[in-house]
């Protein structure tokens, strides 16, 4: 049985890292030169509580289940997760109510943890939010992670468990015959292919169609970000919500998991064409200050290290899209939006054991010798420095530091290269190094050594990130 | 983990660290110098115009020639300097430097320590520009680094942002290694840079200079295919109707300096303004045994001064790890009127002492005053973009806390 997972952000590396369980033939196929460079790039960054969407909505149905997982998950692909836990809060007391819903809807959704804080408790452990803040919806299961680095993780874990990495082929159509998926042509060649998970992000619906299915549309909606410095560190604790608008969660205040704060995101609905614009905008950035500023009124936007967008693709009932769908072996796993991340996991599940075994009928049978332990890429930070000695003594190159705003050092940047990265943001989003102040002042050109020497390429050939974005032209002189 | 005692430590390789090894070393004392790229020099190693060393040599150098100078003064490198050690975190308790090599963590446990840890660029993605990120936009200083140490060139069509000196000096350079430089934009009414690069660099090759101007977006896809640039009015605020789109593949920023004081700001009182440590006449620190010296300190426009401080540095340090008793501080300066960086910030009175002092505003005619006292006066322009060096002798009837004012005069 040969499945086929068509985008390695954070559902599709999830979900292909849970199918190499089974006994199964599973492929992705990413457009992308690299893993999680859609919408797992640039959002929030948050693994939510699961307590304020809706009910009956797809997404209550996955985010608290979803949360639930991050820990037993965050261990076994090692990757970096906090729980920070979530404020929500409030100004008026119309706000004050609206938590109480909150909590009701966290309860229905089965997230029963949440508690109304006062403000005089509030400011005990958040000592620097806007002092007219009256009340809090805190919720201690909230977390903090690093998308890309759990898509790259589980994308790594599949490898080990024998699924096949396609990254820079872009699907171009589905053969479907006696509405059966057949096969999948792509712009390297053709597969056959008895299952097709569709996890394509922002362009979901135009596989969908391929595949005939043309019953739902993506919207991108655009979320613009600043990130600030890590000497930061403490300003909040916790991920700092407003109170939500019907629109979206809001402009927040987030810790990261390396200690810097990241404000935003806004909400800007684009045309359907625009599915790749992530321009950042005066009003944007704007709004964003304005907006956390009241959150957190210190503030100081002399610490910013960069500003981004990013784009959540949104559908007209502002849900999931999940499951079987007329044609037989062809999976929906589409809109995923906010809580994406959050429900990943659970989704990734569901896919194995509801849809393939139940709905499909499938009978997947696991493999024995399924490892789920993933390593992670050694960094100085998170090591005790005796620890870190004996590395060194072992591999000197752990000794040479080449970014020096993270630590980072030339093992690890030779890991990342050895783990696939081939442009300065594979190595950035392997090892951190050039995400911090300096912005790859101090190191990128040495980074772009290391890969020319490893690789045995020039380095003019060397890009950023995707297909055209080259950094040097060429020699000054032969 | 190894450790190592040593008299006098010093943090980074470039002109103040090798000056300031180059004088401790005179005193016969234990002198130890960590630099965490793979040679000294720092910046000097990719500066290779001319213009360095007027000052303390009397010769037009280019920088790797003046740190050849340093070198030489300093006679057996191996001796004094450790490449490739990167320093993890100083402990102001312990008077322990935690460091990363090769070698694996190696604990200093230094009598006085040197911080030389000079500046970083501001990169221009901490600006908030809108639009794009894309490739083909690097500091200057990368750039320098890319044309003079990889010979490499960044792209075919620039615009460079920002008039600090090494954006002028990578706007000549481009040029003569034959990329179509488009122009130079500065946000402020006024170059940043020295007027002698703006003439040397943009005048003479015919590169326009647009003031209060910037960039108010950046567009591409992959690569950078454009900008838009405009005026900016008295706030900085972009000028409706103003804009206007260059065609470029390439921007180079020259937006600012960064002291670099990570290592130290949690323990050691620092000037907000300078963004540097609060210094003394000797160089020495709040902190008893941490002593600083270069661009760390304060942003300096010429690689002399970063000597001539990092000499001080170096002497004090070194009496200090002797035992001698070295003067107390007696006077501090304020800032008054038109004060921007100023050091040193407080100072013994025992020995004249150059001070150094950038207005905020460019004056056609002015004097530095100390309370009220004039100390100098000055009938050219002075500008933000250059520094005003005067040496202190006189301390007769100096109250204990100076206001130092910078006003115009007729």
């Amino acid at each position: 049985m040969k499945v086929f997972v068509i985008g390695a952000g954070i559902t599709g590396s999830l979900i292909t890292r849970e199918l190499s369980k089974y006994d199964l033939e599973v492929h992705v196929i990413e457009k992308a030169p690299d893993i999680g460079w859609g919408v797992t790039k640039a959002n929030s960054a948050i693994v939510h509580g699961g307590y304020d969407d809706p009910p009956e909505s797809v997404r209550a149905k996955f985010a608290a289940p979803g949360n639930e997982m991050y820990d037993k998950l965050s261990k076994e692909l090692e990757f970096d997760f906090l729980r920070t836990g979530s404020y929500v809060i409030a100004f008026k007391r119309e706000d004050v109510e609206y938590l109480k819903k909150l909590k009701e809807r966290g309860m229905k959704n089965g997230v029963t943890n949440l508690e109304i804080l006062t403000a005089k408790e509030l400011k005990e452990k958040e000592p620097n939010l806007n002092e007219e803040i009256i009340a809090a919806l805190w919720c201690p299961t909230a977390g903090i992670t690093e998308p890309w680095e759990v898509s790259i993780a589980a994308i790594e874990n599949a490898q080990e468990n024998g699924a096949i990495v396609h990254l820079g082929e872009k699907v171009t159509d589905i053969i479907v015959q006696n509405q059966r998926v057949k096969k999948i042509l792509t712009d390297k060649g053709e597969y056959d292919a008895d299952i097709v998970i569709n996890a394509a992000g922002l362009f979901a619906d135009e596989i969908a169609k391929m595949a005939g299915i043309g019953d739902f549309e993506i919207f991108p909606r655009k979320g613009e970000y600043i990130l600030l410095d890590e000497k930061l560190k403490g300003l909040v604790n916790a991920v700092i919500f407003p109170t939500p608008t019907k629109k979206s969660k809001g402009i927040l205040v987030v810790p990261t998991v390396d200690g810097g704060i990241l404000l935003g995101p806004n909400a800007v609905d684009l045309p359907k064409d625009q599915k790749e614009n992530l321009e950042t905008t005066r009003d944007g950035l704007n709004e964003v200050y304005e907006k956390s500023r009241k959150l957190v009124p210190k503030i100081d936007l002399s610490y910013t290290v960069k500003t981004f967008a990013g784009l959540r693709p949104e559908t007209k009932d502002k849900d999931f899209i999940i499951g079987a769908t007329k044609v037989w072996g062809f999976i929906n796993v589409a809109g995923i939006r906010s809580p994406g991340l959050t429900a990943a996991p659970a989704i990734a599940k569901y896919i194995a054991e509801k849809v393939l075994s139940e709905d499909l009928g499938l009978n997947l049978s696991k493999k024995l010798d399924f490892n789920p332990y993933r390593r992670k890429i050694p960094h100085l930070n998170d090591s005790n420095l005796k620890e870190w000695e004996e590395l060194v003594k072992k591999d000197p190159s752990f000794g040479r530091t080449v970014c020096f705003c993270n630590n980072v050092s030339e093992g690890e940047i030779l890991e990342a290269i050895r783990r696939g990265a081939r442009t300065l943001d594979g190595v950035k989003f392997r090892t951190r190094a050039s995400f911090g102040r300096c912005q790859g002042g101090f190191c990128s050109l040495k980074i772009l050594e290391i890969i020319s020497r490893e690789l045995s390429i020039p380095l003019e050939e060397i890009k950023q990130n995707y297909e055209n974005s080259w950094i040097i032209k060429g020699k000054v002189r032969p | 983990m190894r450790r190592e005692n040593v008299d006098v430590l010093i943090i980074g390789g470039g002109a103040a660290g090798l000056a300031a090894a180059i004088e401790a070393k005179k005193f016969g004392v234990k002198t130890l110098l960590l630099e965490r790229d793979r040679s000294t020099g720092g910046v000097l190693n990719q500066c290779i115009h001319n213009g360095f060393g007027l000052h303390v040599f009397k010769a037009e150098l280019t920088g790797p020639e003046f740190m050849e100078k340093l070198w030489e003064e300093l006679g057996n490198l191996d001796e004094v300097i450790r490449n490739n050690y990167t320093v993890l975190k100083i402990d102001p308790e312990k008077k322990e430097v935690i460091t990363l090599s090769e070698e694996g963590i190696v604990v200093f446990k230094p009598k006085a320590l040197i911080m030389a840890t000079g500046a970083r660029e501001r990169p221009l993605n901490s600006l908030r520009i809108p639009g794009s990120r894309v490739a083909g936009v690097f500091t200057a200083g990368v750039a320098q680094k890319m044309v003079n140490i990889y010979n490499r060139l960044p792209g075919n069509r620039v615009l460079i942002v920002g008039s600090g000196d090494i954006g002028l000096i990578m706007a000549r350079r481009l040029k003569i290694e034959g990329m179509d430089v488009v122009g130079v934009v500065e946000i402020m009414p006024e170059p940043g840079g020295l007027i002698r690069n703006v003439v040397q660099c943009l005048d003479d090759f015919n590169i326009p200079l647009w003031l209060s101007h910037t960039v108010f977006k950046i567009h591409g896809k992959e690569r950078l295919e454009g900008v838009t640039i405009g005026k900016v009015d008295e706030n900085f605020k972009p000028i409706p109707g103003t804009e206007r789109f260059l065609e470029v593949d390439t921007l180079v920023a020259s937006v600012g300096l960064i002291p670099q004081n990570e290592l130290i700001e949690d323990f050691v009182e620092m000037d907000a303004i300078n963004r540097g440590p609060v210094v003394d006449d000797l160089m020495r620190t709040s902190v008893e045994w941490i002593f600083a010296a270069g661009n760390n300190v304060a942003i300096h426009d010429l690689v002399d001064f970063v000597y001539e401080e990092g000499k001080i540095a170096g002497e004090n340090a070194a009496k200090y790890v002797l035992g001698e008793k070295l003067p107390e501080v007696k006077y501090r300066f304020e800032r008054g009127d038109n004060v921007g960086v100023l050091l040193p910030q407080k100072f013994t009175g025992s020995q004249p002492f150059k001070m150094y002092v950038r207005s905020r505003k460019s004056l056609e005619k002015s004097a530095i005053s100390f309370s009220g006292r004039t100390i100098r006066k000055f009938n050219w322009k002075i500008r933000p973009s250059e520094m005003i060096d005067l040496v202190v002798k006189n301390f007769e009837g100096l109250p204990k806390e100076i206001l130092v004012e910078v006003n115009q005069i007729d």
